[in-house]
């Protein structure tokens, strides 16, 4: 299952593509997240696991500085991807975002057709020079994405018209279109009945190829199935990180072992 | 029930059997009739407002549709042409054309056989004053015409109005020294002959308003233009001024006590009277900045004012209502902000903006206290203002303001016109109405 040359940092052979360092967030008064260190391997899937309210998503949320959307949010700490200190003031969180892409727990599609959804981040970052540029972005990403056979006769049909599976997979395709080199997402199969939450998990290890994938989920099971590595959270900190193996099957933390195990969350 | 949750009140595992379910307590008895009770206010309630409603419509009806007829004396006039000339040359041109009309007149009873004893002066007054000038203004723009005889629809004067529509009686003339019952046996006579008729009133739609002793030749036409460009600097600066403030607001203000300030601040201004805005206006525009009295681009300001909280309040609720996924799927594919709310926030929010507009438009119609204060109430002798910047500058009235300014005349022959206006006023609105509706299905988008 793990043939990707994932290295563990400290080995020193591979940077990490995310290296956080003591990163803690605030919401107004609360501390969401308390001393956060975590690397996250290139071309791997990590999988944030732990029960709800323990801020794996606001962590997630941090990679790609959604939250700079909530106005009482403050983040500190240090987030470098590739070596870039992602809260820098010089960086643009916008350009930052057309590099980490996100899929959200809710599939969101835009009310438009199957084929704008996807040409419109390409179309605002300038990444086709024509329309034909275009359509090859589209018809690649919703290739990459498994929803190209499904969709290819009615890409001007609404995308919100389609079922619940395949608006997920055509987020991912728009997530997909902008070339991220980092995919983020924030329980993506939650909404999803099981078949269509296989697709997904399917998809996901074949984007591994390309992509660092970052996963919150709240299935212990899928965590198991889709990532290598897998970082449990609870209360706002990182209890545990390590490879997915291990952790399900020998975690060194006695709460990891509860949660795993199904005595709480 | 009570003794049976009091006998089993320590078993936990085996619950209390309740009573049949075929039988009601009295408890869901008296939640029904409860249920049951409230259906029924609410029902009477709706009746209550519909029988309001029919009586408002069935009143502005009754009262207000005689101000789309009008009374029209057929008389074929003799045009000669030193008649004319002669006419011209004197100082009060009109009182010769009235002589010239009295002959035909008289001409036209005698050739319909009607026989009376009365003076060409008497005679003169079953027609309006302004018939005279009707049949100048009819040979100056013609003067082929002289020569000839001419068949002209002239107005009647408004108690031979009134009387064919019920509104004037004999007893009615007893005191008055305008008309008199014989004049009313020749009115009878006339109108069965076809020579006096009521018609459809285009004046009264598209004319400028009159002068009191003249009620039979108002009309709403010339208000109609008066509201029309306010309403265009209305739609021009409240539109892009609300919508941008809204959108600013909503979307990138920061939140703190001073945004705080602004939102509860124009929530009250759309609760202040508008008469305050008035004067406002008046103070600002008039005095201030030195803007034409009553013209309408003054009028469009003050009603600028007045809409932009309705527009800025209805545009912020419909960005709200538009959900956050579709922000959060912009932004999480790099979309900037604005990308976010221009590109997908916006035209989302469209209908809702649009009906928010589109009332706040109808309101401003239908406004008449501000434009009391800035003088765009009174008689407007002028008649459609000749292009553009003359609409904009020139004095001139409302439609709401013109329906006040007969209302208040002493003439009921202005009263029923006064109604007449209401029935156009309320059609304006209703269409404007419709348009939102219209719109909001047209641009609503589901997702």
């Amino acid at each position: 299952m793990n043939e990707m040359p994932v290295v563990d940092a400290e080995a020193g052979t591979l940077l990490p593509k995310i290296s956080a360092k003591k990163v803690q967030v605030f919401y107004g008064e609360t501390h969401a997240i308390k001393d956060v260190d975590l690397n996250i391997a290139d071309r791997t899937v990590t999988a944030f696991i732990g029960p709800s309210g323990c801020g794996k998503s606001t962590f997630l949320r941090c990679l790609n500085r959604m939250n700079d959307t909530i106005d009482i949010c403050r983040v500190e700490g240090d987030i470098r991807i590739d070596g870039e200190d992602i809260y820098d003031p010089k960086v643009d969180p916008v350009q930052l975002r057309a590099k980490v892409g996100m899929v959200f727990q809710k599939p969101n599609p835009f009310p438009k057709s199957i084929y704008d959804n996807i040409a419109y981040g390409p179309r605002i970052h300038g990444l086709s020079r024509s329309k034909a540029d275009l359509d090859e972005i589209v018809a690649n990403s919703l290739q990459k994405a498994g929803l190209y056979e499904e969709v290819k006769d009615r890409l001007d049909e609404p995308g919100t018209g389609l079922s619940g599976g395949q608006q997920q997979r055509l987020c991912i395709a728009r997530a997909i279109a902008v070339s991220p080199e980092v995919i983020l997402m924030d329980e993506p199969c939650s909404a999803l009945d099981p078949i269509a939450t296989a697709k997904i998990e399917e998809l996901i290890d074949e984007l591994r190829e390309n992509y660092t994938i970052v996963i919150v989920t709240h299935s212990m099971q899928q965590a198991a199935r889709v990532s290598q590595r897998t970082a449990f959270f609870h209360l706002g900190n990182l209890v545990e990180e390590g490879e997915t193996k291990e952790i399900f099957t020998n975690p060194t933390d006695r709460r990891t072992q509860d949660y795993i195990t199904g005595r709480f969350g | 029930m009570t003794d049976t949750t009091a006998q089993t009140g320590g078993a936990v595992a085996t619950p209390a059997r309740k009573g049949s379910l075929l039988e009601v307590d009295s408890l869901t008895r008296k939640r029904n009739a409860a249920e049951a009770r409230f259906k029924m206010y609410g029902l009477s309630a709706v009746i209550v407002g519909l029988l309001f409603l029919v009586a408002l419509l069935a009143t502005i009806l009754s009262n207000g549709t005689s101000a789309f007829t009008q009374t029209f004396i057929t008389i074929p006039v003799p045009l000669e042409r030193a008649e004319i000339e002669a006419a011209e040359k004197s100082i009060v041109k009109t009182s010769k054309y009235r002589a010239i009309i009295g002959t035909a007149f008289a001409n036209v009873l005698s050739s319909a056989g009607i026989e009376t004893d009365m003076s060409a002066k008497d005679l003169d007054k079953m027609m309006s004053s302004g018939a005279a000038a009707s049949v100048r203004d009819f040979v100056l723009a013609n003067p082929g015409s002289i020569g000839t005889t001419h068949t002209f629809d002239l107005l009647a004067s408004s108690r031979v109005d009134g009387y064919l529509k019920g509104r004037v009686t004999r007893e009615d003339l007893i005191n008055d020294k305008n008309l008199d019952a014989a004049h009313l046996d020749i009115v009878d006579r006339l109108n069965a002959a076809g020579i006096v008729q009521k018609r459809f009133n285009w004046q009264f739609i598209f004319g400028a308003d009159a002068s009191d002793s003249r009620p039979e030749q108002a009309g709403i036409g010339v208000s109609m233009i008066g509201s029309f460009f306010m309403m265009l600097v209305v739609l021009v600066l409240s539109l892009p001024i609300g919508v941008a403030a809204s959108i600013y607001l909503e979307e990138f203000a920061p939140k703190n006590r001073f945004t705080d300030l602004i939102e509860v601040n124009i929530s009250n201004l759309a609760a202040v009277p508008s008469i305050v805005f008035g004067i406002l206006g008046l103070a600002a525009f008039i005095q201030f900045a030195h803007l034409p009295q009553s013209a309408p681009l003054v009028g469009g300001l003050v009603l600028t004012l007045m809409t932009l909280p309705t527009i800025i309040i209805s545009t912020r609720a419909s960005l709200k209502s538009v959900p956050p996924s579709i922000r959060n799927a912009a932004l999480g594919v790099g979309a900037s902000k604005m990308q976010s709310v221009f590109h997908h926030v916006l035209p989302l929010a469209m209908p809702g903006i649009l009906t928010g507009t589109i009332i706040g438009l109808a309101q401003a119609l239908g406004e008449t206290a501000p434009l009391l204060l800035i003088g765009m109430v009174g008689f407007i002798a002028s008649n459609v203002p000749d292009g553009v910047a003359a609409g904009f500058l020139d004095p001139n009235s409302a439609m709401p303001a013109q329906i006040y300014e007969w209302a208040k005349r002493a003439d009921p022959a202005f009263y029923e016109r006064a109604w007449g206006g209401i029935i156009i006023l309320l059609l304006f609105l209703m269409t404007m109405n419709i348009i939102a509706i219209i719109l909001r299905r047209r641009f609503e988008r589901r997702w």
